[in-house]
């Protein structure tokens, strides 16, 4: 199974109640396994999609609360979005155990960033876990629910691209049922008042030698000493794996799959060893902090001193290298190939609004298109090119407003329906108090198209939300982004961009994806 | 015993489900194995691809070295040319010999099927064709899995009929026998030319 799917299976053999996530790449898996699990299906765990990772967070809080096991799911950038209720719920603690899973996406595969969710883990205080493969994905869940109720801390846990997407057969442990309804937590540490927040973070602190202790002894941390005086490595996560394809003989490795870094096991490779090599995807997280523990007169090399790559993940071929191993190729790089970007699917909705914004694009290129995190962010490519941002979930609508209450003219905005429920909305109340000069376009799929077309959260809803929001009624459309409509879509459009304030057009029909998979349903039935 | 395969394509093409059947049948006959897939974004008409690792030992990285791959099996002749690189010495290329042309800058054809034909070990057909004249358009990507089939040493192909068979249980009995028909003509092709 993928490892996404093992972190699954992994959670429900622990005994989750809920699962709470935003679809994000590369984590979408996990929670989709759970909702087509048994349990899933059959409602004895929760497995509906969340708005946003921060109502995600929260509800699994809740859930916690409450006396019950929760796991919360996102990509990294998903990190940013619930880091408040995350890094204050290291200080309310949790009485069920929550794991919070961070998907990382070293070379951005599918991101805009590649953020190291590690960081999270140091700045909450709390322990994390870094699988290194499909089976410990498995086997660290239970560790991580037992050790969060343990303890009385959220636990995160931080996977990579490569093991969320890659399959490998896991054997299962036992099943533990799951936590009964228990309602009797201590409610001021969940009320964090400055005098209860306080006591809350002494208690965070008082905790810290214990967590630290905890990685010290973890079954996931171990030390394969080789000859005395050569190089060690720091391998964390599944940079692991690559060392261990790599390394040549007489290397002495030190495997870390559990932090906070554990220090004693550092100092003990770095006095076997002459130099530490640290092998870690994503950023330079344990690299930066060896050299504290060492002292600065210890060889430490890895991402910061270039004998690995600064950016992009990890690979068979860059930890070779990094022992000084060329790649063993026999023929060259061939001249004719050409690069092949993702575009839209044939027939695809947001094609026809594009071939709209593209015209008036033209016409006036002094204006602006403010764009978001989406399918739709490829109207940036040829042969639309008429979309200029794309910042982070939920700024299209705010990035406009900025920019029009700075003077530019004229402002339209792209943002998907998924992604104006998960945090645009807000934004569309900012520009409706003001009724600020733009002219925002909701390119409606009724699905969360780009990780595979999972539920929209305001499905159905777009025209009741902007209007309570404060669009006015004659400033509000509905169209249906068919070839056959263009010309009305132009019409509409070039009538709302010379309107000195609010305007929202709703382009509503079904992602080609998702529509395809019903026929196929439908004909499998026959 | 190992076998390293990269599997290549344009999203759409349907090589995620040619490495699902290989690593059923992997899981059923008790090899070690690692498949590294792509999702998201790439899958939207752009070049996808994935690694995959089977052995009779344990394996530990997902992803295989350049120069390593011992099979390449690609849905579009400019797919299999974009990772020729990563072949060992003794590599084969298995692929579709028909260009999928959904870019302005896609290379001149001619040259690219020659600087194809010039490597080693390629076995190239229009497996396109062979399926619209088989009446299983739709599983072109069977009939590539069916030519590559007799470079599998640690897997028969009842082995993988039989994985074919679980992996389209659930899309009703007419796709898994479009699929398993798309196999044996390619299975069949390979053996008998």
């Amino acid at each position: 199974m993928l490892g996404d799917e093992a972190i699954a299976l992994g959670a429900l053999y622990a005994g989750i109640s809920g699962v709470y996530a935003y679809p994000g790449t590369p984590s979408t898996e996990i929670t989709e396994y759970i909702q087509l699990s048994p349990q899933g299906r059959s409602g004895a765990v929760h497995s509906r999609w969340c708005t946003n990772e921060k109502t995600a967070m929260e509800t699994a809080l809740g859930m916690s609360f409450a006396g019950k096991r929760a796991l919360v799911c996102m990509k990294h950038v998903g990190m940013n979005v619930c880091a408040d209720p995350f890094i204050n719920s290291a200080s309310t603690g949790v009485r069920g155990g929550v794991v919070v899973l961070a998907a990382d996406d070293p070379s951005m595969h599918s991101s805009q960033n590649e953020q190291d969710s590690r960081f999270y883990g140091k700045f909450a205080l709390i322990p994390f876990f870094e699988p290194s493969n499909q089976q410990e994905a498995f086997d660290m869940m239970a560790s991580a629910y037992d050790l969060s109720e343990e303890l009385e801390l959220p636990v995160l846990m931080r996977t990579v691209t490569r093991l969320a997407h890659s399959r490998a057969a896991v054997t299962p442990g036992e099943m533990r049922s799951q936590n009964v309804l228990n309602p009797e937590t201590e409610t001021s540490n969940w009320n964090l008042l400055p005098i209860n927040a306080r006591r809350r973070y002494k208690v965070l602190i008082s905790k810290q030698p214990e967590i630290a202790a905890r990685a010290e002894a973890s079954p996931y941390n171990w030390l394969e000493p080789g000859p005395e005086g050569g190089l060690g490595v720091i391998a964390c996560g599944n940079a692991y794996n690559y060392v261990k394809e790599a390394a040549p003989q007489g290397i002495s490795l030190l495997k870390v799959s559990q932090y906070p870094l554990p220090a004693a096991l550092v100092r003990k490779l770095a006095e076997h060893c002459s130099s530490i090599l640290v092998v870690e995807d994503g950023q330079p997280f344990v690299e930066e902090q060896v050299p504290a523990l060492l002292g600065a007169g210890y060889k430490v090399e890895g991402r910061l001193t270039g004998r690995l790559p600064r950016v992009g993940e990890l690979s068979p071929d860059n930890v070779a290298a990094a022992f000084g191993i060329a790649a063993k190729t026999t023929f060259p790089p061939s001249e004719n190939i050409s690069p092949r970007p993702p575009q839209f699917c044939q027939g695809c909705g947001h094609r026809d609004v594009f071939t709209v914004l593209h015209k008036i694009y033209e016409e006036h290129p002094e204006g602006r298109v403010f764009g978001d995190v989406g399918c739709y962010t490829l109207g940036s490519l040829p042969p639309y090119k008429a979309l200029d941002s794309c910042l982070d979930m939920g700024s299209a609508i705010t990035l406009a407003k900025g920019a029009a209450d700075a003077g530019l003219r004229p402002v339209l905005t792209v943002i998907g329906d998924s992604t104006f429920t998960h945090s645009g909305m807000t934004g569309l109340l900012d520009a409706a108090n003001e009724n600020s000069p733009i002219t925002v376009i909701i390119s409606d799929n009724l699905a969360t198209g780009m990780t595979g077309g999972q539920e929209s959260a305001g499905t159905h809803k777009y025209e009741a939300i902007c209007l309570a929001l404060g669009v006015e009624r004659e400033h509000l459309h509905r169209v249906v982004p068919l070839p056959k409509n263009i010309d009305e879509i132009e019409a509409i459009i070039r009538r709302e961009m010379e309107y000195e304030g609010l305007s929202v057009i709703i382009a509503e029909r079904e992602c080609m994806q998702t529509l395809a998979r019903k026929m196929r349903a439908k004909n499998a039935k026959k | 015993m190992k076998l390293d395969i990269k599997l290549s394509g344009v999203g759409g093409q349907g090589i995620l489900s040619i490495a699902t059947v290989i690593g059923q049948a992997a899981l059923t006959e008790g090899l070690y194995l690692k498949q590294a897939e792509v999702h998201g974004m790439s899958q939207r008409g752009g070049d996808v691809q994935s690694d995959l690792r089977l052995s009779t030992e344990p394996i530990y990285s997902d992803l295989i070295a350049r120069g390593g791959v011992d099979l390449l099996i690609s849905m579009e002749p400019m797919e299999a040319l974009r990772y020729s690189n990563w072949l060992t010495p003794d590599g084969v290329i298995i692929t579709s010999s028909k260009p999928l042309v959904n870019i302005p800058n896609y290379p001149d054809q001619a040259s690219l099927l020659a600087e194809l034909d010039a490597l080693p070990k390629v076995i190239r057909v229009d497996i396109e064709q062979m399926a619209l004249e088989a009446e299983v358009p739709k599983s072109a990507n069977m009939i590539l899995l069916g030519l590559a089939a007799p470079h599998f040493p640690l897997l028969s192909a009842d082995d993988l009929r039989d994985a074919i068979r679980s992996i389209f249980a659930r899309k009703g009995e007419a796709i898994i026998e479009a699929n398993l028909r798309a196999f044996n003509i390619g299975l069949h092709y390979s053996t008998n030319k």
